[in-house]
């Protein structure tokens, strides 16, 4: 089977996520990274031209860049440029607050280049809840910038929340309305995300809504977020499978590689592209990578006849909720997470620190 | 549609990459990612730019029989998907 191949890993990661700055012009209440400031340990743009290089002679076929804030960097048009004329496709997130007309035209000129413009919400009110004031209004501007500079088909890219689970045909409305394509993603309990899940995150019946939803929108792109809603029956389109360590992870803006990009904390910590191996070394031998590619343990899925479709879930959702690796997902689909999650105990959760969020957070009612 | 006897090349805007399995392939235009199953079939795709027809180009690798149909089989899944194409 195929899915035992990539389980097994891979010589080079198929994509990885780079998170190129931890800087942020917003605090979003559910950010991965709990970007805020700029980490001035941060890759050089020496550096980050290095890391193209070697992810270039790796074959890695496109990155994901992240952040923060990617376009905060005012090196970042430039590392797209570099990454893109070896070879590598690049899809970026970006809030678009510094999108301006000079970037978009410049951004429309690359090939094998996506945009992705982050909005979690169709009205202002639901999206800035989540992304604060003026997020609405900004993403919106980016994406009339560019619709102007000729862009094409970009993406339009959606965290699923309460917030936004009920307006997903307004979001795919909106999103045609540009020639874009929408994009939804799974809320997970990292970084941020963590103090806000319990909040934010779906009921059970709309996690059944939308995985009808899915069902019928092939081409709605999903970066295969919510394969443990297989288990509901029907595969939904993607690989099906928790990639973190063997077909894709994460490179942070100061080098260091995690397994994937929702597990931001020491014990998903691979290595650094500063090591003497460099990336290569990281992925091809590192500790933790090797024992990703191990057949995992399903623990008390065992028994389950879904466990082929959904593989016990999500890594990092398991892990931030303080469920045992070997267990159901938190959001497991026939409810034996609801019971495991009923059995953690608060003060033992993975303290999540306090990353690089700005000292004073905003306060956003997130009901 | 393949036509064996025709010359093909792996389209400019795909990367391949050798896997154990066989080669992960992309398509950069399209965005999309392929599985080369077998080392054989990616030998083949690897020798199509060099050969007079995709026939010529299984014959170099002395395919025969049922492996050959299945990658004459494969060879047009690549044609459809755009990862190879007639020169």
């Amino acid at each position: 089977m195929l899915a035992d191949e990539l389980r097994g890993g891979l010589d080079a990661p198929i994509c990885l996520t780079w998170e190129v700055t931890y800087a942020c012009n917003l605090q979003c209440v559910h950010c991965l990274s709990s970007s805020g400031r700029r980490d001035p340990r941060e890759l050089t743009t020496a550096e980050a031209r290095a890391v193209i290089d070697e992810l270039a002679e790796l074959q890695v076929f496109y990155v994901n860049v992240g952040g923060g804030e990617p376009l905060i960097r005012r090196d970042f048009l430039d590392l797209v440029d570099h990454a893109v004329d070896r070879g590598i496709g690049v899809k970026f997130s970006t809030n678009g607050a510094l999108l301006d007309d000079a970037a978009a035209r410049r951004i429309a000129a690359l090939d094998y280049t996506d945009v992705q413009i982050s909005l979690d919400g169709a009205t202002e009110a639901d999206n800035d809840a989540v992304r604060g004031p003026g997020s609405y209004a900004a993403a919106r501007r980016a994406m009339d910038r560019l619709a102007d500079a000729g862009f094409g088909p970009f993406k339009l890219s959606v965290v699923v929340t309460k917030r936004s689970v009920g307006a997903l045909d307004e979001l795919e409305a909106l999103a045609a309305s540009y020639g874009a394509e929408l994009r939804l993603t799974r809320l997970r309990p990292s970084g941020r995300g963590a103090a806000t899940w319990r909040e934010l995150r779906l009921a059970p019946a709309q996690q059944r809504d939308l995985y009808d939803w899915l069902r019928v929108r092939p081409h709605v792109l999903t970066g295969d977020s919510f394969f443990h809603l297989s288990a509901y029956g029907e595969a939904l389109p993607g690989l099906n499978l928790c990639g973190a360590g063997r077909v894709v992870c994460l490179i942070d803006p100061l080098g260091d590689v995690y397994a994937c990009p929702f597990v931001l904390h020491p014990d998903f910590l691979a290595g650094s592209v500063r090591d003497a191996g460099g990336f290569r070394a990281v992925w091809r031998s590192s500790e933790l990578f090797t024992a990703l590619r191990e057949p995992q343990n399903p623990g008390a899925c065992a028994s389950c006849d879904a466990y082929d479709a959904c593989g016990g879930g999500c890594m990092a959702a398991k892990f931030f909720t303080g469920l045992p690796l070997a267990g159901p997902d938190p959001e497991c689909v026939l409810g034996h997470g609801e019971e495991a999650l009923r059995g953690v105990d608060a003060a033992a959760l993975p303290a999540a620190g306090p990353g690089h969020s700005r000292r004073s957070l905003p306060v956003i009612a997130v009901r | 549609m393949l036509d064996l006897a025709l010359p093909y090349a792996l389209d400019d805007q795909v990367a391949l990459r050798p896997e154990p399995f066989g080669a992960l392939a992309y398509h950069h235009g399209s965005r999309r990612l392929l599985f080369l199953r077998s080392p054989a079939l990616v030998a083949v795709v690897r020798g199509l730019a060099e050969a007079p027809s995709a026939a010529a180009a299984l014959d170099a690798q002395g395919l025969a029989g049922r492996t050959r149909a299945a990658m004459e089989l494969a060879l047009a899944g690549l044609a459809t998907a755009g990862v190879i194409h007639a020169r």
